[in-house]
Formats: C-alpha cells, sequence, structure tokens
C-alpha cells in the first residue's frame, strides 16, 4: 500500500489550527482556551500512548493480552458514561449498570464480527478485534449515555405523572412507558441520523482511513457498511440493556417509582 | 375497615389508626408535619414500615397496583401524562356522570389538561381516582382551589360514596370544612397521630 507518511513537522503545521482556535478564545474572551489546550494536550498524549500500546499488542498478538486491553476499554467507556450523567444511580449501580450493559453489548457484537463476517486468523488477532471494539465501544458508549441520561431526567421531571398513574393503579411497565419510548428514542437518534446521512453529508473516519492508506474505495465502502451495521446493533442492545435495566431499578416489586435510588 | 398499626416512614410514626367503611375523618396538621408522607405510606408509593391492612388482608397480598386501587391517593396537585382530559380516564364513560357531579362540562374530554384551571384539575383528578370505586380514599386539601359552589358539589359527592362504603381521610386546614364533612378529626403533630375532639 502506498501512502503520504506524516512527520513531525506536519503535525505541528496542523497543530496551528488548534492553536489559532485557542487565541480566537482569548481574543473574544469565551474563556475556553484553557480546556481546548487541554484537550487537545490529552488526546495527543493518549493517542500517541494508544499507538506504542497496539503496536506491542499486535507484536504480541496474544489473546490474553488482546482481552485485558479490551477489558480496560470498556472499563475507561464505563466511567465515561457515570461522568455524563446528570443523575446518577446510588451506590454500585452508578458505574455497573452502564459498564454492564455495554460490556454485554460491544462483547457480544464484537465476537460475532469476529467469528462471523470478517474471520480473522486467528479470530481474536488483535488487529481486527481491538479497533473493532472500538469503534463499536465509542458508539455503545454514547446510546447508553444519552439513554440513561433521558430516562434519569425524565422520570425526575415527570415525577408528577408517573406517579399519578400508580396511584391509579396502573403497572410500573405502562407507567414508564414514555419515559423509556424518548430514552431509547434518545440512544438510537445518533447512529440513526448516522446511518441516513452518512456517504452525502460525511464520509465516515475508518472508510477514509483506508483510502488514503491505499485501499480501493469499493472495498473500503465494504467495511464501513459492515461497521454501520455493527455500531447499530450494538448500541440497541446496549441501550435496550442499560435503560430497561435502569427503569426496573427505578421501580420496585411494589410498582413503585423509586427515585430515592439516583443520587 | 382499614387499619394501620406501626407505621413508620422517614420521622413520621411509629403511628396507628383505623377507619371504618363509610367514615370519613379529618387530618389536621401544620404543613410540613408529615400528612402528605403519611399518605403516600398508605397508597403504598413509598416503601415504610408497619402493617396496613383493608378488611383483614394485609397489603402485601395484594399487588401495588391492586393495592392501590383499592386505597387511592388524590395529591393536592395532580400529575398528568398526556395532554388530552380523557385520556386520563380508564373508561371514559363510567367517570362522566362524576365529572357532571362535579359541575365540569361534559364535553370536557377533549379538553387540554395545560388549558383547564387549577380548579378544573383539580375536580378532574378527583373524578378519576373516585371513578375506580376505592374502598378507601386519601384525598389531599380535594377543595383547596375551588369555589364554594364547587367545594358543596365536592363534598355532596365524596360524602355519598362514604355513605356507598368507601372510608375516607381527608386533609383539610379549613376548621369549618373538617367539621362540616367528618365524623372526628385526627391531628398530625411532629411525625405523630393523635384524635382531637371536633371542632
Amino acid at each position: 500500500m502506498n501512502y503520504v507518511q506524516l512527520d513531525y513537522v506536519d503535525l505541528a503545521l496542523a497543530s496551528l489550527l488548534v492553536l489559532a482556535n485557542a487565541g480566537l478564545s482569548l481574543a473574544l474572551n469565551l474563556g475556553l482556551a484553557k480546556r481546548i489546550l487541554i484537550a487537545t494536550a490529552r488526546m495527543v498524549v493518549q493517542l500517541s500512548l494508544v499507538g506504542l500500546v497496539l503496536k506491542s499488542l499486535f507484536a504480541i498478538a496474544s489473546p490474553w493480552w488482546t482481552a485485558l486491553a479490551a477489558l480496560a476499554m470498556i472499563l475507561f467507556a464505563g466511567r465515561e458514561i457515570m461522568a455524563r450523567q446528570e443523575k446518577n444511580f446510588a451506590g454500585l449501580w452508578a458505574y455497573s449498570l452502564g459498564t454492564g450493559s455495554m460490556l454485554f453489548a460491544a462483547a457480544l457484537v464484537t465476537i460475532f464480527a469476529l467469528t462471523g463476517p470478517v474471520s480473522p486468523d486467528p479470530w481474536y488477532d488483535p488487529r481486527y478485534a481491538l479497533p473493532l471494539l472500538g469503534m463499536i465501544l465509542g458508539n455503545t458508549m454514547t446510546g447508553i449515555s444519552l439513554g440513561l441520561h433521558t430516562l434519569t431526567t425524565g422520570l425526575v421531571r415527570e415525577r408528577a405523572g408517573v406517579e399519578a398513574q400508580l396511584a391509579l393503579g396502573r403497572s410500573r411497565a405502562d407507567a414508564f412507558r414514555p419515559a423509556i419510548q424518548a430514552a431509547l428514542t434518545s440512544a438510537l437518534m445518533p447512529i440513526v441520523n448516522a446511518m441516513a446521512a452518512t456517504g452525502l453529508v460525511a464520509l465516515p473516519g475508518m472508510m477514509t482511513g483506508q483510502i488514503l492508506a491505499g485501499v480501493d474505495p469499493v472495498e473500503a465502502v465494504k467495511y464501513q457498511i459492515l461497521i454501520m451495521f455493527l455500531i447499530a446493533g450494538g448500541t440497541s442492545l446496549g441501550a435496550v440493556v442499560a435503560v430497561m435495566g435502569g427503569a426496573r431499578r427505578l421501580s420496585d416489586s411494589r410498582h413503585r417509582l423509586r427515585l430515592d435510588r439516583l443520587t | 375497615m382499614f387499619e394501620v398499626s406501626g407505621l413508620q416512614r422517614l420521622t413520621l410514626g411509629p403511628l396507628g389508626f383505623s377507619l371504618q367503611s363509610g367514615e370519613v375523618v379529618a387530618l389536621r396538621g401544620a404543613s410540613g408535619s408529615g400528612k402528605t408522607v403519611l399518605m403516600r405510606a398508605l397508597a403504598d408509593l413509598d416503601p415504610c414500615e408497619g402493617q396496613v391492612t383493608l378488611d383483614g388482608v394485609d397489603r402485601y397480598d395484594f399487588s401495588g397496583p391492586d393495592w392501590r386501587k383499592a386505597v387511592s391517593w388524590v395529591p393536592a396537585e395532580a400529575g398528568w401524562w398526556t395532554d388530552r382530559v380523557a385520556d386520563h380516564f380508564q373508561d371514559w364513560s363510567l367517570a362522566l356522570p362524576l365529572i357532571e357531579e362535579l359541575g365540569l362540562a361534559p364535553d370536557c374530554a377533549d379538553w387540554s389538561v395545560s388549558r383547564a384551571s387549577t380548579g378544573e384539575r383539580q375536580r378532574l383528578a378527583l373524578a378519576r381516582a373516585l371513578a375506580l370505586k376505592p374502598s378507601v380514599l386519601l384525598l389531599d386539601e380535594p377543595t383547596s382551589g375551588l369555589d364554594s359552589q364547587s367545594v358543596a358539589q365536592a363534598e355532596s359527592l365524596i360524602a355519598r360514596l362514604a355513605l356507598a362504603g368507601a372510608a375516607v381521610l381527608w386533609t383539610t386546614h379549613d376548621d369549618t370544612q373538617a367539621a362540616r364533612v367528618a365524623g372526628r378529626s385526627l391531628l398530625m403533630d411532629a411525625g405523630q397521630l393523635r384524635e382531637v375532639p371536633a371542632t
């Protein structure tokens, strides 16, 4: 494959764009300069480390090290879900609900992709497993965190209406239905919108990456379509598990609304 | 008969009392004394300690929804979950006589809840609970936002349900209303309940 290699001068040149951005914030007194620079620094450090880690993981190609890296990615994503919530579950649920749903959905979909459509040899080949998991995880994480956010804030906001239904003898399934629907809608909206707009408005990053690396566009598109299916499947599976689990946690067997289980 | 013993929730209780069927009892007490906490606990909307029975059957022998159909709480500020009035009723035709008796227009089925007045919403909330024919009614200031004619209509409707056998626990800050509608009064004070002489 032939492609234009980047050297550090090229990257320094491109970083001028972010510096200009920070300078603009300073000039307009937006108070964003510090956050922009910290986020940029994090991005550079994190990606550089990931590059080194991936390089050695690919070299070892051990199933255990691959699994360990996958687990670390899932645990970090779980922390991110928790951090994005306005209302969080009390106790261990704060972390375990989002992380558990994501572990289940992302692991299932990634293993399906590795053993079914992609089938590298060996199936756990980290060069396939980790990028696939990363893409699925990133989107599943967004879906679950939006779903849980909409569920908890919706139930808090609509508490009077939910409890009015419960007080009239309706079941928790009936009383929670609008909140669950809204939560799943907001969880799936990003991937649905992305699928509808992709190719027309934006060229997906993975596909453009492959094309830049010299892959035939038609082959790159095939990969991208596969990825979209995997992402859609992982996101909806993860969001359904998280939102239904969250709704169960925020009610009890007496069909009561248990907002006391939020912090 | 509705019997409560050893009821405890947050700073409330332990307390006990009972309501005979057909009896209207006024629940008095300063704002913040725990009247609403008590009513929510009785309707099993919040977890609480203690025993609550209806005609000798423990609340936990009912499912939560069945219990709340039998022991119905009408909060001071009702909740709504869609905008069309009739969608809040299980069976509009069953509720219609109650709606008319409360002085609401029969065509209010298609009203928008957000455009109804406070008093109209209060009467709609009362009607949707009464339509379930509960054995016990827990009313949290059911007439606080009503004009005198509507108050009279609501009082006579509730009195008629009590005559038909419902037990009613009625929160009010109005001494004359308590004397008018209730046979006896319970006073909530610092999480404890005691019988007070009728005023």
